[in-house]
């Protein structure tokens, strides 16, 4: 192929929605995935679900309506950076749904015992990589041409318009000619280095929970084509994780979620926030932030038996002791310090309450500091139970800015000719903090297929072709 | 499985083996999960399953030291070579070799090769101790997966079961089929094993049938190419003699990562003595006006004797487990209320 209609950079959700939606309109379709087949797909490998608005019809009686969606979106997140771009995405997510089943996507059924997170996050079948694996099969079919190990090195833009791709397979450097470019290549999560500009030597200490691969690359390529940033470039989402986790790609289960039923210490031994502050679903995400600010970016939680079958099972065993004493020596930590401050806890813990695991119960210590304000029944059944924990960042929130056409703006506020971005990459333009569980498949599902249109029918102008 | 799996929380060694047995292998889970091989993590549930599974086919065998002895391709071979040389020299030593290679016309005449009696008696007793074997293996299986059963219900779950055993609903994955060969879907395995189970079953239809005109009849075999237990016994022979090699085709070119080592060469050796029987079979009934017949039916009933002997021993044995998985299961969903035949 001489010249690509549309060359779409990336590969996860995002980047396979715009090269589906691009070859509805247009022939000449090349997706470049930077990982190899088995790591294709980015961080969708590690999705389970997608959050849709929906109104009750004869296949469902559940409603999520828009309304619902946007007031949880500003409950969560503070309120969109660009309030249109947010509600066309709640408004277009109620099309998704038949969207993905017609290029390959299956669903769940229901099943009794799933921690299901209610009406509004549809559960497609097999998890991400199975959403993955099935989009790639339809690109496959519709005469999309997919390279993998193929790692975008620069982008050719001359005044404000996309010429070519230079991309290197292995050792060989090779230029692509496209008439238009989709760029869906995530965030730079996974790039310690970048990460280093703001969290110092902390960052050496953080797990990237996701894809090995969202280093930053493109986002970096723009910014230096004076694409216009949009997020906080220090801001990140980042949860507790067991600190025996992979440096990459340990995915949800390395997650560790008993912190709302014991007490969380740092290096020294003492508590430094409270564990009891919210439900858990919405508090996790705030934990990966308050370990990084800590010495060595180490903390330890400690259970005692008869909270144990109130959280998921980690997966890593826990060091475990019939006494406080010896689960220190267990977790390398100052005996007498984790003592006191366990003991200082029980007795605080004052039992004004029933512990009630599955809701804010209200038990809560009295004159501690800092307090904790729901499940605190004093550590004192052995065994006791620690878990070494660390920060585990999911993603990044600094991205470009783009037109509602998702065509990326330069500094001086004038859209890219040819050039348009799709999910996480310029995901700063709604998520400016926190997130919607789902949410980021929505985001990625929507602005991908606009790009992927918008970009095809682009090219129909730069070939003369008719659209 | 991953239904049953939902309404468990804890895993005791029963559960694990009722879990493995109601597993298909159909590998949907190894290609959807993030951490598979080559991941750090290299969870390959299909392998672990059919690792536990044949541990459960030794626990529940008896005597269990016996159990799964014919994993090993060199031990079929040795039995089956064992089996039909067996039944080769007795029937040259008492028919002698002027009766095996004769011409033999009209009813009874496989009878003037190995008289009725000599074939009747060793079959009887061995599907008579494979048949005590499997009774034991499937109280043992009730016992070990053992949760109380629930009386209401019970011939709802035991018909849809049934439903399910019949249609080999399961090899359809989560829909679309299994991911067998390779990474994609295809409904190819579910086909032939269908061949191979509907195969077998005619076969056994045919038997009885012949058994009926025999004994109540008075009707001695061989029977005309337009009967009843020649027709049922043709199409139960291609019908597994396709079946078996589609389904080693398959595993052939199949992913060797979700694929335990040892499960594959029960499977071969399984498929491979099945599919000698029913060719051997089928060259019966093509050889019966030749002096080749003698010979042929002496090797035929020489690979059936085996094929019963590994009965209670080999992959057979899959088709009690599975079943009785798949009805453990559907009573447990019915007692939990959910119905996941309403997809």
């Amino acid at each position: 192929m001489d010249v690509y209609d549309v060359i779409v950079v990336g590969g996860g959700n995002a980047a396979l929605c715009a090269a589906l939606a691009a070859r509805h309109h247009a022939p000449h379709v090349l997706l470049l995935e930077r990982a190899p087949v088995h790591m294709r797909g980015g961080n969708t490998r590690h999705t389970r679900n997608i959050r849709c608005a929906r109104v009750a019809n004869g296949c469902s009686a559940e409603q999520y309506s828009e309304a619902e969606f946007l007031e949880d979106l500003i409950g969560v997140t503070g309120g969109p950076e660009n309030l249109e771009l947010a509600k066309f995405a709640i408004r277009e997510s109620r099309k998704l749904p038949a969207w993905m089943s017609e290029h390959g996507i299956s669903w769940q059924p229901p099943l009794a015992g799933t921690l299901h997170l209610g009406s509004a996050n549809l559960w497609f079948l097999g998890g991400g990589k199975a959403l993955v694996n099935a989009y790639y099969d339809t690109a496959i079919r519709m005469g999309i041409e997919v390279r993998y190990d193929a790692f975008v090195e620069d982008l050719l833009i001359e005044e404000g318009s996309f010429r070519a791709a230079v991309i290197k397979c292995g050792e060989n450097q090779e230029l692509v000619h496209g008439r238009t470019v989709v760029v869906a290549a995530g965030g730079f999560e996974a790039n310690i280095e970048w990460l280093k500009r703001f969290w110092g030597e902390a960052a050496d200490n953080f797990c990237v929970r996701g894809t090995p691969y969202n280093d930053g690359k493109m986002l970096a390529i723009l910014l230096e084509k004076h694409a216009q940033p949009i997020g906080d470039p220090k801001r990140c989402h980042a949860v507790a994780i067991d600190a025996r986790a992979p440096k990459y790609d340990g995915g949800i289960v390395t997650r560790v979620d008993a912190i709302p039923f014991g007490i969380v210490v740092n290096r020294t031994g003492q508590r430094f926030y409270d564990e009891g502050e919210n439900i858990w679903s919405k508090r996790y995400a705030i934990w990966g932030r308050l370990i990084a600010e800590q010495p060595g970016q180490a903390a330890y939680c400690i259970v005692d038996s008869k909270t144990i079958g109130c959280f998921l099972p980690p997966i890593y065993k826990p060091s475990q002791s019939e006494s406080v004493e010896g689960l220190s020596s267990c977790l390398k930590l100052d005996a007498g310090a984790l003592v006191e401050t366990v003991r200082n806890y029980n007795e605080a813990s004052v039992g004004n309450v029933e512990f009630h695991p599955e809701r804010l119960d209200g038990l809560k210590t009295r004159g501690l500091d800092p307090p904790k304000s729901n499940w605190a029944l004093p550590i004192d059944q052995p065994p006791f139970y620690g878990l070494p924990l660390r920060p585990g960042i999911t993603f990044t929130y600094m991205g470009v800015a783009v037109d509602d056409r998702t065509r990326v703006l330069e500094r001086t506020g004038r859209p890219f000719e040819n050039v348009y971005a799709a999910g996480e990459i310029m995901s700063g333009n709604i998520l400016t903090q926190g997130y919607l569980a789902g949410f980021g498949l929505t985001i990625g599902s929507v602005f991908g297929q606009l790009a992927g249109k918008e970009a095809a029918n682009h090219s129909h102008l730069r070939s003369g072709r008719r659209g | 499985m991953f239904p049953a799996i939902e309404i468990r929380r804890e895993f005791h060694k029963g559960d694990v083996f009722f879990l493995a047995n109601l597993c298909h292998d159909c590998r949907a889970c190894y290609y959807a999960c993030m951490y598979s091989p080559p991941h750090e993590f290299a969870i390959d549930l299909p392998q672990i399953m059919s690792e536990a599974r044949l541990e459960s086919y030794k626990a529940w065998s008896w005597p269990s030291f016996l159990g799964l002895s014919f994993t090993d391709r060199r031990i079929g071979a040795a039995l089956v070579s064992f089996a039909v040389a067996l039944v080769l020299v007795l029937s040259m030593v008492f028919a002698g070799p002027n009766r095996v290679f004769a011409l033999h016309r009209g009813p009874g005449a496989f009878y003037q090769v190995i008289p009725y009696l000599a074939m009747l008696v060793p079959a009887l007793a061995l599907a008579f101790y494979g048949a005590a074997v499997w009774v034991a293996g499937g109280a043992r299986f009730w016992i070990d997966t053992g949760r109380q059963l629930r009386k209401k219900g019970c011939f709802r779950a035991l018909a849809q079961a049934a439903g399910d055993v019949l249609k080999l609903r399961w090899l359809k994955g989560g829909g679309p089929g299994c991911y067998y060969p390779g990474a994609r879907t295809s409904p190819f395995r579910r086909l032939y094993h269908s061949l191979v189970f509907y195969g077998f079953l005619s076969a056994l239809v045919s038997t009885t049938l012949a058994a009926t005109y025999q004994n109540l009849l008075h009707r001695l075999p061989p029977y005309s190419l337009t009967s009843a237990p020649v027709i049922f016994g043709t199409i139960g022979g291609i019908g597994m003699m396709v079946g078996v090699a589609g389904l080693i085709s398959m595993k052939l070119k199949s992913d060797q990562t979700p694929a335990g080592a040892r499960a594959l060469s029960v499977d071969y050796l399984f498929l491979v003595i099945l599919g000698l029987t029913s060719l051997s079979g089928m060259l019966t009934l093509a050889s019966r006006t030749t002096r080749a017949l003698g010979v042929i039916l002496t090797i035929h009933l020489g690979l059936i004797g085996a094929l019963f002997i590994t009965m209670p021993y080999g992959k057979f044995v899959h088709s009690l487990y599975r079943s009785l998985a798949i009805i453990r299961h559907r009573i447990e969903q019915l007692r939990s209320g959910a119905n996941i035949a309403k997809r």
